[in-house]
């Protein structure tokens, strides 16, 4: 597989400050917010559902694995203000993605941005866009 | 002739120097309230008519996703279910992941009043004779306010989303009553609690044509030590009649999927 994790940035900025409690019924304190995953990645699933869209993707750890992550937004009608539709990404497109991982280290997260084959750059996860 | 011709190039490049501004209206038509607060100085409230879609001006405000701003103290009763009964995802209360257990989580209705204190979106108040309707987009739920001037009920079944009568109180406040809702529902993301003998005040003030404001008052003596204000003069801006109420359903199987895949690994 060639892709591979690009850098983990240490932030506690821009998005500490954007990103309010999210306007859903679950507890995100799961997700560390003092980081971002930046990844190469192969969309397998990308699900248009509620309460909240997921992304599912194949990206190569730092040794060259292949780690299977899952990484959510927010639910669709969100999404749709934001420009994203239900044939955004389909299984197979080569995508780089931005995500806050999960702190107890499961390969999951929230999706902060993605950008396409195409070079569009689509933000995630972000109330602050809503 | 001349006359006329200079007549359609002035119309045509009046159209073009306008249509970015229409086409920028009719995108926001989607699901936002209307560029009616542009209008310096709209037009005066229609007489005893809330019609018409709904949303809330700061689009924040109506999700509230932190629960209500505050409340009157808790009974006993009250602080037992807050604290150690109902574990929220978030509010001063919010709970590890794990824990939560939200009703919503398993996509029980949201209930009433809690369809208006937590996502309160783009809804649509129909009136016709005798009674009536609220068309919400979360949860695509609808709900009966009677106004045929019968009385509440004096001991209902509980209801998820209540028994509801209404009346105007002058020709632009509309004030609804509601008894009889289900205690199993929360009032908010926080996990507030109420009993059965709620009774819940809803005022509908229509400032001028493009503006409301709700104001919801709590009175539930069981749970709360006075009545207390859930929402004080949220203003709602009416929408283009042709907005699209878009469909947001809780979806078990979808629930579960999502539970499955981003809930339980949390827990390991």
């Amino acid at each position: 597989m060639e892709t591979k994790p690009l850098r983990v940035l240490s932030t506690a900025v821009l998005f500490a400050a954007v990103c309010a409690p999210l306007a859903a019924h679950h507890g995100f304190a799961a997700y560390d917010e003092s980081k971002q995953l930046v990844m190469k990645a192969t969309v397998t699933e990308w699900l248009w559902a509620n309460p909240h869209c997921f992304l599912r993707f194949d990206a190569a750890d730092d040794k060259g694995q292949v780690v299977h992550w899952a990484a959510e937004v927010s639910n669709p009608i969100d999404m749709t203000r934001r420009g994203w539709t239900k044939r955004t990404l389909n299984p197979g497109d080569h995508v780089t993605v931005t995500i806050r991982p999960a702190k107890n280290g499961a390969p999951i997260g929230q999706l902060l941005k993605v950008e396409l084959p195409s070079g569009q750059s689509l933000v995630g996860w972000n109330p602050g866009t809503r | 002739m001349r006359t006329l011709n200079a007549c359609l190039l002035f119309s045509a490049m009046l159209a073009l120097a306008l249509s970015p501004v229409l086409h920028a209206q009719q995108s926001a038509a989607a699901d936002k309230p209307s560029g009616a607060a542009k209008v310096a100085h709209p037009a005066p409230a229609p007489r005893r008519d809330i019609s018409g879609i709904w949303g809330p001006e700061d689009v924040m405000e109506g999700i509230a996703p932190r629960g209500v701003q505050s409340h009157a103290p808790f009974t006993e009763f009250g602080a037992n279910l807050a604290n150690k009964v109902y574990k929220p995802g978030d509010g001063p209360r919010k709970a590890p992941i794990t824990e939560v257990n939200d009703p919503l989580d398993s996509c029980d209705p949201a209930g009433f009043p809690r369809d208006l204190l937590f996502e309160l979106r783009p809804f649509q108040a129909v009136q016709t004779p005798g009674r009536m309707l609220m068309a919400y987009q979360y949860q695509q739920i609808w709900r009966t306010i009677w106004t045929d001037g019968r009385a509440l009920p004096k001991d209902p079944d509980p209801r998820w989303y209540g028994y509801s009568v209404g009346k105007w109180e002058d020709d632009y406040t509309f004030v609804v009553q509601t008894v009889g809702t289900d205690e199993r529902t929360w009032l908010d993301n926080a996990g507030d609690p109420h009993s059965a003998d709620m009774r819940v005040e809803e005022r509908y003030h229509r400032v001028d044509h493009d503006t409301m404001e709700l104001t919801v008052k709590i009175d539930d003596p069981k749970t709360y030590t006075a009545p207390w204000l859930a929402r004080d003069k949220i203003r709602l801006k009416l929408m283009p009649q042709d907005t699209d109420i878009l469909e947001m359903i809780c979806a078990p199987s979808e629930a579960e999927e999502y539970k499955k895949t981003m809930v339980n690994p949390l827990a390991k």
